[in-house]
């Protein structure tokens, strides 16, 4: 690798979305390939989510984070794919060249034929949220608390609030409860939770931990360290409802207020981004708008599941793997998903009807009995539906031919029953 | 006095509430439930059981924690005297994942496992 500047397929994180591209570019026959990871290790960030509950549709188990990542790590030793750790990418441009940086080889440059990028995300941090205060000691996101105490072994403090109910927050609420901390209470500004009902059950009704739905925090207090937090009830459009203000006492405030993918990289390429899933403008082969550059995983769209990650980097992969050997299928066709205002987030945001296409939806409000329709081609009635879960749908080719070819535009709606 | 317990469901997303108590030792279900709904809210009304997942210190490694899990789930009352006896583990590399850690942790009958590789 140290030599080359030429590759055939760069990928660009090694965290689930990554590897399962790789061993599926390999699979497919591609031998000129490297995964830039910038940690010293590969897995990405299911190596601090200790946490069961993953692979239950890829490995028809519930594994921890390490053990699902350990297994793709291992089928990526068995291909010997080459992963160059510590080398970060600092820049992809317009003709799929890349730019890396280690300690090891320097600066390197990497023309490529094609590049899957599966960066992941970040959380959002205090900054975006505006609560007034000072700035104290003690304010984490809830992934950097999980990183000090399930890989550096802190921890990060013994009375906690959090803030936000993603299901890092929730499982963070378990996890300090586990350690020995007190959990005071989990505020979310939302009327329902934004993560995972089992999670609500597992990780805070097993310890009687108290869910504050519509609440926030107004105000942060302490100048050191955090001394505690003013909790404030909100009314429909968030705003603090007077008198209702209750102060807590506590040393730690964990956020855990939402996930934005990371694509500083992508906009490089002259990546464009859907302002609504975050990730880039896809098609069904996860193809970018820049030809050769494919997108998987929480890069693309923040996911509820890991098995589903790991999906998006096979096809990711084979569509990567299609454009190196010249044969990707010409892209006459392309047919835009418009969701309305039922829905929050398409991925992908236009298919080609060149090959069965996956969708993943998510409402913008929770709704019971929901009837969810796609154009003329699809149409399904749900028991219910909620931010927090995707809906994956799978079509059909056959489905396209069907339709005529003069059909640019499918219109996607939901509506409760 | 019969002690009404409320249960959420959660072998599927959708998340169903029920409520299980004991009458003239039957126990009774009421809610809206399938099959699978139906087995799990008993199971968790008569011993709920938990995966515990953790870390243990490390030595001898740059590697600080070493994770690990309960190989099967294990009585929901134990968990914490579990947590106890895991504060106290120290490891050293190597160590393969799905290696015992602790054998039959708080006298649950089952094993603690490694959940992740520790290289020499």
């Amino acid at each position: 690798m140290l030599s080359k500047s030429h590759l055939d397929l760069a990928i660009i994180g090694s965290g689930p979305a990554g590897l399962a591209a790789a061993v599926k570019a390999r699979q497919r026959g591609v031998k000129d390939l490297v995964v830039f990871e910038r940690d010293e290790r590969p897995g990405g960030i299911l190596k601090q989510c200790v946490h069961n509950g993953f692979g239950i549709e890829k490995f028809k188990e519930e594994l921890t984070g390490p053990e699902y990542a350990n297994r793709y790590i291992k089928m990526a030793q068995t291909d010997k794919i080459d992963i160059a750790l510590n080398t970060m990418v600092l820049k992809i441009d317009k003709n799929r060249t890349i730019t890396s940086v280690s300690e090891q080889c320097g600066l390197r440059s990497y023309q490529c034929k094609s590049i899957i990028i599966a960066m992941g995300c970040r959380e959002r941090p205090r900054g975006s949220l505006g609560i007034s205060g000072e700035r104290p000691a003690g304010i984490f996101t809830a992934g950097t608390a999980q990183r000090l105490i399930n890989i550096e072994g802190y921890m990060p403090g013994k009375k906690i609030v959090i803030l936000g109910s993603g299901d890092i927050g929730m499982i963070m609420a378990r996890r300090l409860t586990l350690e020995g901390a007190e959990v005071k209470a989990v505020a979310e500004v939302l009327p329902y939770t934004s993560g995972l009902i089992r999670n609500v059950v597992q990780c805070l009704h097993d310890f009687d931990i108290p869910l504050m739905l519509s609440h926030t925090v107004a105000e942060i207090h302490g100048n050191k360290r955090v001394e505690g937090v003013t909790i404030v009830r909100v009314d429909s459009d968030w705003n603090p409802i007077k008198g209702t203000e209750q102060f807590i006492e506590c040393d730690t405030l964990l956020l855990s207020v939402g996930l934005i993918p990371e694509n500083e990289l992508s906009k490089m390429a002259g990546v464009s981004i859907d302002s609504r899933s975050g990730g880039p403008f896809v098609n069904d082969f996860l193809e970018t708008n820049v030809q050769g550059v494919f997108a998987c995983g929480n890069v693309l769209h923040v996911n509820d599941v890991v098995d589903n990650v790991s999906s998006e980097g096979e096809v990711a992969a084979a569509g990567a793997c299609l454009r190196i050997k010249g044969r990707m299928p010409d892209l006459k066709r392309k047919i835009s998903l418009e969701g309305d205002e039922t829905i929050g987030q398409i991925v992908p945001q236009a298919l080609s009807g060149e090959k069965e296409a996956t969708l993943y939806i998510r409402v913008r409000k929770p709704m019971a009995k929901m009837k969810l329709r796609i154009g003329e081609i699809f149409e399904r009635t749900y028991p219910f539906a909620r931010p927090s879960e995707m809906i994956r749908i799978k079509i059909s080719k056959k489905v396209f031919s069907e339709i005529g070819d003069s059909v640019r535009i499918l219109k996607m709606q939901c509506e409760e029953k | 006095m019969i002690a009404i317990r409320e249960v959420i469901c959660i072998t599927c997303p959708k998340g169903c509430n029920a409520k299980a108590w004991k009458e003239k030792g039957a126990i009774k279900i009421e809610g809206k439930l399938c099959k699978k709904g139906r087995v799990y809210v008993q199971q968790e009304f008569l011993d709920p059981k938990r995966v515990l997942t953790s870390t243990v210190v490390v030595e001898n490694s740059k590697a600080k924690r070493l994770p690990i899990r309960t190989a099967e789930a294990i009585p929901k009352r134990d968990v914490f005297r579990s947590m106890d006896q895991l504060s106290k583990i120290k490891v050293r590399p190597p160590i393969t994942v799905g290696d015992v850690i602790v054998s039959n942790i708080s006298n649950t009958g089952v094993d603690v496992i490694a959940s992740d590789d520790l290289l020499a």
